[in-house]
């Protein structure tokens, strides 16, 4: 169970044993080292973890192997032999490909169009197509990864359009596939498919380099696993001989704390309510369906269920962001219809903070500094003003505070938005939201794309929150988050709700199967 | 580390982006434009030394590049404060025309009051005629989504239509064929620089160059603190860069869309001010003269900053008024040649504005082994 020290002698003659090795990698981006000395040997015929908190370096080192940047120092070899990659052509020629956690598809191409972006073969597309189409087929058989080859990719499902990725991937010739973070959109099923593929891929003796923050998802598929910490590998295992607990101490270099604490709630009046709310998309989708629900002072009410089934039309339509069709919201005692809309600005001025499930979309703007951002929605608030003009000292020496308070790294309000990783990101959002001590907090995905240490201080501070009296509504698609966090529990499935119970006699079936939409008879 | 994703390019310092990029922009302008010289037999030394001279190398030169600065830096603003909330006015051209129709009337009708009076009232006509001019298209961006540069270069072939109209058959100064106005009572004629340095004992050359410069510094404050230290200008700034995150904001795009595109005009329409009642002194066809569309080349070379909008304002006058010495001197150099070394400027420092930046961003990367395989 103790981490052996990573291979550390890059003179050490490895020959093709290894399908891809990285040795010695070194790279800076000015201040920052994001890389330091890393050397990593991917096996082929394996599916190799790679874990680490938000700004380990693991995307940068990728970023190297894909040819987006240059090591400062360090060789990569493939099969053994010492290349030079200068751009994903260089990588896609030497057999690498990779699957981003956003997808790079054209929307309204088909399938086939999408494959044949960049290997049209010929001035005519004709040839090239008909060419295509017979390869894809067969790769389709031989992994497992079913897609409708004429269908718009903007009709597919997420867990679809990422199976297009790793077509792509594969016809371009990719021997060692690249995949990060490839289960943060997907659905538990799909999850689930995505490892079959993946476990066929190596079957057929090709190489998975596995990028992600779940613990769990290394331990159910990989063979190996590397941990990067601070930029350097600090321990590597086989996934048979580590646990959990062994993984998530070697990424925080201490004891981590996996599991939430928490006393139990003390409800307190509703003080946010949405009776028979309806809300219908922009193309005349009906996504919430006469949806109520109640949520008190001082606890956290939950809402499960798969990706896309009202959930986000909920927290949004809450938030005043989305347009209400039919229903009530009571904020408080201020009631909101499709009549007299909620806003965003009036739910902030009744006491609503609204952390959304897409921070990069709607909670930052990215070109922005982060002390810009750190003021996004607040910034009339007197405090922050000196007559007509906005104090911009008052606003740096508060997002200063800010980043303190939620350990935002690195703390420089200067920094532009953007450049934060995610998990820094997300706690500016979760620090802007929460420190205005809002009456009401309304939490999309608080933890998507979140390292684990980061992970436990936002679930430490939603609960310290509950515990101050707050309402909180919490949308997660980590069931297990929702279970941890949550005093009671709605399970949501295609715009309805299909279950409310008390998170004590919550279980993970009974909700597995009310968020498919199945019956109660279990229960 | 998804921040510093890839394609994000490499970071180069803010002092090559502002001074180093629009430099080496106008070097390679310059010398596009030799060669076009040199085609035509002349020698391009000698007429970039005509054209600089003749712009800056007089009083009344530099007071011409100044005056038509003036002009460039009302435009500039008017095009850079629409880019901060994401839109791109095309129709400051009309804008402005209809900017001068305000002053007009108003310095029409206000007969001898002084000028340091009028100059409120102008101000204000000015403003509002040319908000009202950029009001339509910016209501129907905001309310019923037609393009805001399709709809404000409809409005330019408006406003000149319009003015056509307006000219040739309402506001005609009787008793004569030219299609303008009478002349503005000279008490409301603005002082020229000359004039006013004169007050204080300084000798200058005799230009247009007139109290309008000096209105147009003060803009260049104002969209400044406007648009980087009030809720207003912040307000702007995230419907410009996400519009989503502007409603997550409590922010209303649409009003805000709206309002910019009013304030993009009003500065626009400042330019009548300079021209109509300081320079003409009375209203005539096609005042404006382009200057509505040089000036999106002043906010894109500028970088939609004041500070930047200034010097690129200045620029564009010395090409300008150098570009008329120079066809003046040279017989074989038409005018058009003129037009030909501005539009290779535009060229440049605007639509390949990033041409050099991989190289610029590569001079600047940690010099030591970027290669991989030099282990």
């Amino acid at each position: 169970m103790t981490p052996s020290p990573p291979p550390d002698n890059p003179t050490q003659a490895a020959g093709a044993a290894y399908a891809v090795e990285l040795v010695g990698i070194d790279k800076r981006f000015g201040p920052v080292h994001a890389n330091k000395a890393v050397t990593l040997r991917f096996a082929p015929g394996s599916i190799h973890g790679l874990v680490g908190e938000n700004g380990a370096g693991k995307s940068t080192l990728m970023s190297i192997l894909y040819g987006f940047y240059q090591a400062d120092s360090g060789e990569i070899r493939v099969r053994g032999e010492p290349v030079r990659i200068d751009g994903p052509e260089d990588a896609i020629r030497r057999g690498i490909g990779m699957v981003h956690q956003h997808f790079m598809l054209v929307e309204t191409f088909t399938v086939l169009e999408n494959l044949l972006l960049g290997a049209e073969g010929g001035a005519l597309l004709k040839d090239g197509v008909a060419k295509a189409r017979a390869e894809v087929e067969a790769l389709e058989r031989s992994f497992g990864l079913e897609v409708p080859l004429d269908s718009r990719v903007s009709d597919l499902s997420v867990g679809e359009q990422q199976r297009v990725e790793i077509l792509k991937a594969l016809y371009r010739g990719a021997d060692v596939l690249i995949l990060d973070e490839p289960t943060a959109v997907l659905s538990p099923p799909e999850v689930e498919q995505l490892f079959q593929i993946l476990r066929r891929l190596r079957a057929e003796g090709r190489t998975v380099v596995l990028i992600t923050h779940k613990l769990k998802e290394i331990m159910a598929v990989t063979d190996r696993v590397s941990v990067l910490r601070r930029g350097e590998v600090v321990a590597e295992f086989d996934t048979a001989a580590t646990s959990e607990q062994a993984l998530a101490d070697a990424m925080v270099g201490r004891k981590a704390a996996l599991a939430v604490t928490k006393g139990p709630a003390n409800p307190g009046p509703v003080l946010l309510e949405a009776a028979g709310l309806s809300v219908v998309d922009a193309r005349g989708v009906e996504r919430l369906k006469k949806v109520g629900l109640r949520v008190r002072a001082g606890e956290i009410v939950g809402i499960a269920g798969v990706a896309g089934n009202g959930q986000s039309e909920l927290l949004e339509a809450l938030a005043g962001m989305v347009p209400v069709a039919a229903g009530d919201i009571r904020v408080k005692e201020a009631v909101f219809n499709a009549a007299s809309p909620l806003d965003p600005g009036k739910a902030r001025a009744l006491g609503i903070a609204h952390v959304p499930e897409d921070r990069l979309r709607l909670a930052l703007v990215k070109p922005f500094a982060a002390l810009e951002s750190a003021i996004l929605g607040y910034h009339r608030d007197p405090a922050l003003a000196k007559g007509p003009l906005l104090a911009w000292k008052r606003v740096a020496a508060k997002t200063a505070a800010l980043m303190e308070r939620f350990d935002v790294r690195p703390r420089d309000p200067a920094l532009r938005s953007s450049l934060f990783s995610g998990g820094n990101q997300q706690k500016l959002v979760m620090a802007r939201e929460m420190d205005r001590e809002p009456d009401i907090l309304l939490v999309g995905q608080p933890t998507r794309g979140v390292d684990i240490g980061a992970i436990a201080f936002i679930h430490e501070q939603l609960v310290a929150l509950r515990d101050r009296g707050k309402a909180i509504l919490l949308v997660s698609a980590e069931l297990d988050e929702i279970m941890a966090l949550s005093d009671r529990i709605l399970v949501m499935c295609d715009g309805v709700i299909t279950g409310d119970m008390p998170a004590a006699e919550a279980d993970e079936r009974t909700i597995g199967c009310l968020m498919a939409g199945i019956a109660q008879e279990a229960a | 580390m998804a921040g510093v994703a890839a394609g994000t390019g490499e970071e180069i310092p803010g002092w090559a982006t502002a001074l180093l990029m629009p430099a080496l922009n106008v070097l390679l302008a310059l010398a596009v434009s030799a060669l076009v010289i040199l085609a035509i037999g002349e020698n391009p030394v000698e007429a970039l030394r005509v054209m600089l001279v003749g712009a800056l190398g007089s009083g009344g030169g530099i007071g011409y590049t100044l005056y038509y600065a003036t002009s460039l830096i009302f435009t500039g603003l008017a095009v850079a404060i629409a880019f901060h909330g994401g839109l791109f006015n095309i129709g400051a051209e009309g804008q402005a025309y209809l900017g001068g129709l305000g002053v007009a009337l108003v310095c029409l009708s206000l007969g001898g009051w002084p000028w340091y009076l009028a100059l409120p009232v102008t101000i204000a006509a000015a403003a509002l005629f040319g908000a009202a001019w950029a009001a339509i298209p910016g209501y129907l961006q905001a309310y019923r989504g037609s393009h805001v540069v399709i709809t404000t270069i409809m409005f330019n072939f408006i406003a000149s239509a319009l003015m056509v109209y307006l000219l040739v058959n309402v506001l005609i100064a009787p008793g004569q064929m030219s299609p303008e106005t009478r002349e503005f009572d000279p008490s409301l004629f603005l002082p020229t620089m000359q004039e006013m340095l004169a007050a204080i004992g300084l000798e200058i050359a005799g230009s247009p160059l007139n109290l309008s410069f000096l209105l147009a510094l003060a803009a260049c404050a104002l969209v400044w603190l406007l648009v980087w230290h009030t809720r207003w200008g912040f307000a702007l700034r995230t419907v410009g860069a996400n519009e989503d995150a502007a409603r997550y904001g409590g922010i209303d795009p649409k009003r805000m869309i709206v309002v910019t595109m009013l304030l993009s005009g009003a500065l626009a329409g400042l330019l009548g001010i300079n021209e109509i009642q300081g320079v003409q002194h009375r209203l005539i066809l096609n005042f404006p003269a382009g200057m509505g569309f040089t000036g999106i080349a002043v906010a894109l070379m500028g970088r939609a900053h004041p500070a930047g909008i200034i010097p690129a304002a200045i620029l564009f006058g010395v090409l300008i008024q150098g570009g008329s010495e120079l066809a003046f001197e040279y017989p074989t150099i038409s005018p058009d040649l003129v037009v030909v070394i501005q539009g290779v400027v535009i060229l440049f420092a605007g639509a390949l504005e990033h041409m050099f930046r991989p190289a610029i961003a590569r001079m600047f990367r940690p010099a030591r082994g970027r290669r991989v395989e030099v282990a």
